[in-house]
Order: C-alpha cells, then structure tokens, then sequence
C-alpha cells in the first residue's frame, strides 16, 4: 500500500472572493451586494455588529448557503477542504467518544470513512493535541471538559484538517483571556505556515492587535483594508447605523431582478 | 428443575433449538442498532418504525399467505415508505420529525389492521402484532441468518461516519460526508431486523430486543465498543432466558423475551456502575485537584 499523498495546493493556502454576493434566507438578504477578497495567506478579521451577516458570510464560503445573487469563489482548493468552526457546533457531548478519537476525525480528508490508522497518524493526533495543551486528556470523555477545553480541542481538530482555507465563527466567545491567548497564538501559527485565516470576532482589542487586516460589514460592505485603516470611529458608526431589524415587508431591491 | 434440565428443551425440542438459534442470531445484529438508536436519541423512531412496516407486512400477507419473503418486501417498501416522507415532511414544513413520524406511524398502523382484519382473524392479528416462536422454520432462520450478516457488514462500512453523524453531523457534512446517505442506510438496516425479528417476536416487539439491551449496556460502560459488545451478551441472554420461561409456564415468547429484557434492564438501573442508581447515591470519593 502506497503512503498517503497530498493533495498539491499552490503555495500560500487558497483564497476566498466574494463577486457582488447577496445572500440570504427567504429572499430577505443577510448580505447585499457584497463584494471583498480574502487572498490566499490573509489573516483576516470580519467585524460587525450583531445582524451584521458575519456567520452568514462563513456559511455561504463553505457553500451551506447558496448566494441569491452573485458569486462566491474560493479559488486553490475543494470546498470540503475547508476548514470550518462554527459559532455553535452541535456537538453530541452525551455521545461515549473519547478525545483522542474525536480529535482523529480532523483526519478525514485523509481516511476517509474507511481508511485504516497509521502510527503516523496517531502521532499527528498525539501533537495535536499537544499544541493546544491537551497532553493527558486522550482518554477523556467529552462531556467532562470544560467550555475551554473543548474549544481547545475543537481547535485540535481543525488543525487536523490540513486546511488551506480556515474559517473561525466567534471562536473566543466563551473562552477565558488565557485560553483566547494560547488560542490566538495557534492561529497566528496556522497563518505562518501559509494558510489563510479567517474568523469572525467581536473583540476589537483582539482585533487589533493581532489581525492584520479587517473585513467591516453592516448586511453590507463597509470597509475592507488594513485593520488600522478600517477600525476607525467613523467607519464603527456607519457600521451601527446599517443594521436595520428584519423587514417581513419591505420592498424587493432595485437591483434584484423583476419576479 | 436443574438448569440441565432446563437446556435439554433446546436438544430435545427442533423447534426451540430453531428459535433460540434465531434469537441469538437478531441479538448480535439487532444491539448495535439498538445501541446507535438510543446515541442518536432515536429511541421511540425504532417503535414507530415497528408500527409502519405492519400494513406493507399485512399486504404481503394477504397476497400471499404466510410467505416470508412476500411479507418482508412488503415490510421493507412500507417501512422505506414511511421513513422517506416523514423526513419529506420534516424537510418541507415546520413540523419536527418526531411529530411527522408520530403522524405516519400511526394511520400506518390503522391500516395495518385494516387490511388484517380484512381478510384474517384476530389470532392472524395477533401473531403478527406479537410473533411466536413456532413460525420459525428453517426459511425464516435462513432469513435472519442473511439479514444479521447485512447489518454486521453494513456497520463495519459505516461504523465511522455513523458515529460522527451523531457526534457532529455539521462537521460530517462540511468534510463532504455524505450523512443522510448514512441515515438512509442505517434506517434500511433497522427496518431489515425489525422484519427479521417479527416472526419470532412480532413486529412490536421485536424493537424490544434491539432497545432494552443497549439500554441495559449504558449502565455499565462509557466506552462504544463495549456497549455494543454487552447489549449482544444482554440479548442473548434475554432470549435464553425467555425463551425458556416462555416453554416452561406456557408464555407467548416475544413477550417472554422482553419481559426478560427488562429484568436485565432493571438490574443494570439499580446496580450498573456507569450512572446506575447505587453507584449516584453512594458518595463516591473524588480526585484532589492540582
């Protein structure tokens, strides 16, 4: 039996672009006519408030929501390549797996259903772990862990993945600042080895300090750049005043095709 | 009576010999189904689906008599039937798929004895409801030697994205796993045993030997394996022993069985260390932290 080979991907992860895209549910758009680019290699942070379409932006990247209009292209590698965290995942904690073999399951791309383990991989699971300072919790059912630890490793297994791409939907929520830190610091290494990052936040101290550039969006673009350039007063308040409620009524865009 | 004399009704007896082969044969495939059913807290689905095959098996019937193989297609298209328009229901309007489910099942079941009553009687009634052992002939025992085997085959397939479809069906579905492909097949696979099962202990009850087992195993380890492993010894040993006590005091031998079933349940309720009743009431010493 041959050793698993790689899939070759151009150096740098892959990148992400979003072409005019609105996307929404029920034809009310969380999203309008968005057009940003994430290259490949970016680490970036998508800001806005609440309602602002963050994690509908994640979803439409990894295809769960098709976009009404426009396009959403993700350019050097499969979609099912990406990596993806989402804001809530339903994760069956009752369910008697350890760990280590949930863990194991970032490996998929690479057995699949049926492939057998390796030592190799148990030792890519073994550092896993170990980068996100699980050493001892192999054997650990997942409903004795902690929130923190099972962000941690949740992110285990996202490092698994081997993902050029890696999308986060507010990983730090309930996170203490220790934990968000030794996180972070997996992140910035993800970014360092070529892949591109990123992930939705809230925390715009996090955001500025360790996210090079910055997505602003309010159901609509409202600036896109470096992150010192696009976290300023003025762009924050225009960000606010965008999000209006949820209108059963209002009237179809202008732009939309005549149905 | 000794327990010698208790098993010499297995060699002196072709047709308790057949039964209790047959038994033990749905309890190694029915327990894993049983042990994934109550995971995925699909516990009552099980029961439902035991309800929905009865008219496909009643049409069969009425076609063409006591014919295993015409009442099992029959079984299998109404049970496919019923699962592929209640998840159409659960897709296509606000209601959950516990309630579409509940729905279906039961004019499913209504019909079932409709179509029965028909053209039977009640005893037809109730050996179809209820099973018995004397309806395992060497047809049927083929029967569920080749269904248990499917089902020991199809959860070595897809053992591994059956279990992430539980654990963490969105991320199964953002890596390209093909998880309602997996709940159609494991759904086909239930619905194989519960036919498999009816003639020994009816199509009610043969749901029993698949749930009360792996919910027995629960109380007594956390590991998956392991489950699986002891909800087969529980089924096996629930058989034995219902069917024993069934030939012994005259009992109709579903019920037997799972009347067994639930003495082994109880028992790992009260004493089964993995969150069994004595082991919570019986302050446990814990670990110093640091």
């Amino acid at each position: 039996m041959t050793d698993f080979d790689q899939h070759a991907r151009p150096a740098g992860g892959a990148a992400l672009a979003f072409r005019n895209a609105t996307i929404g549910y029920d034809r009310h758009p969380a999203l309008h006519h968005l057009s940003a680019h994430f290259p490949a290699g970016s680490m970036t942070a998508v800001a806005g408030p609440n309602g602002a379409g963050k994690s509908t932006l994640l979803k439409a990247a990894i295809g769960h929501i098709r976009p009404i209009e426009g396009h959403v292209e993700v350019s050097g590698c499969r979609r099912s390549e990406i990596a993806y965290l989402p804001q809530l995942a339903e994760i069956d904690r009752q369910f008697p797996l350890p760990v280590f073999d949930f863990v194991a399951m970032g490996l998929w791309g690479r057995r699949g259903a049926f492939g057998g383990f390796r030592r190799a991989d148990d030792e890519d699971v073994a550092r896993a772990l170990a980068a996100v300072g699980l050493v001892g919790f192999e054997q650990r059912p997942l409903d004795t862990l902690s929130g923190g630890q099972l962000q941690r490793v949740l992110f285990a297994r996202l490092a698994l993945q081997d993902a050029p791409l890696i999308l986060l939907d507010e990983p730090f929520t309930a996170v203490d600042d220790r934990t968000t830190h030794e996180l972070m610091d997996v992140v910035a290494g993800w970014n360092a080895e070529g892949r591109t990052v990123v992930a939705v936040l809230h925390d715009l101290e996090l955001v500025r300090r360790r996210f090079p550039r910055t997505l602003l969006i309010a159901r609509r673009l409202i600036a896109e750049g470096d992150t010192a350039a696009v976290l300023t007063a003025g762009h924050l308040a225009a960000a606010r005043r965008h999000v209006e409620a949820w209108d059963e009524a209002a009237p179809f865009c202008e732009v939309e095709p005549a149905r | 009576m000794t327990a010698a004399d208790l098993l010499s009704i297995f060699a002196d007896f072709a047709f308790m010999r057949r039964a209790l082969a047959g038994c033990l044969v749905l309890s190694v495939a029915a327990a894993p189904i049983g042990v994934f059913l109550m995971l995925r807290r699909l516990s009552l689905t099980g029961d439902a689906m035991a309800h929905a095959i009865l008219p496909g098996v009643a049409a069969g019937y009425l076609l063409a008599g006591l014919n295993l193989w015409a009442m099992t297609a029959g079984g299998l298209a109404a049970g496919l039937a019923i699962a592929l328009m209640a998840s159409a229901v659960t897709r296509l309007t606000p209601l959950r798929e516990d309630a579409s489910l509940a729905t279906l099942y039961l004019v499913s079941l209504a019909l079932g004895v409709i179509l029965i009553s028909a053209r039977g009687s009640a005893v037809d009634v109730m050996h179809l409801l209820f099973g018995s052992v004397l309806a395992i002939d060497d047809t049927a025992l083929t029967f569920i030697g080749i269904v248990a085997s499917i089902t020991v085959v199809a959860f070595a397939v897809m053992w591994r994205p059956l279990v992430l479809e539980c654990i963490d069906p969105g991320f199964l579905k953002a890596v390209g796993g093909r998880g309602a492909l997996i709940h159609v097949a494991f759904m086909l696979v239930m619905v194989l045993n519960l036919i498999a099962g009816f003639q020994a202990l009816g199509t009610l009850l043969s749901v029993g030997l698949m749930m009360l087992p792996a919910a027995s195993a629960r109380f007594w380890t956390r590991s998956l394996g392991a489950m699986t492993a002891l909800a087969m010894v529980f089924a096996a040993l629930s058989s034995l022993c219902g069917l024993t006590a069934s030939f012994v005091a005259n009992l109709p031998s579903g019920p037997a069985i799972i009347v067994a079933a639930g003495v082994v349940y109880a028992f790992s309720i009260a004493f089964g260390p993995a969150g069994g009743l004595i082991a919570r009431f019986r302050p446990a010493r814990h670990h110093r932290t640091g």
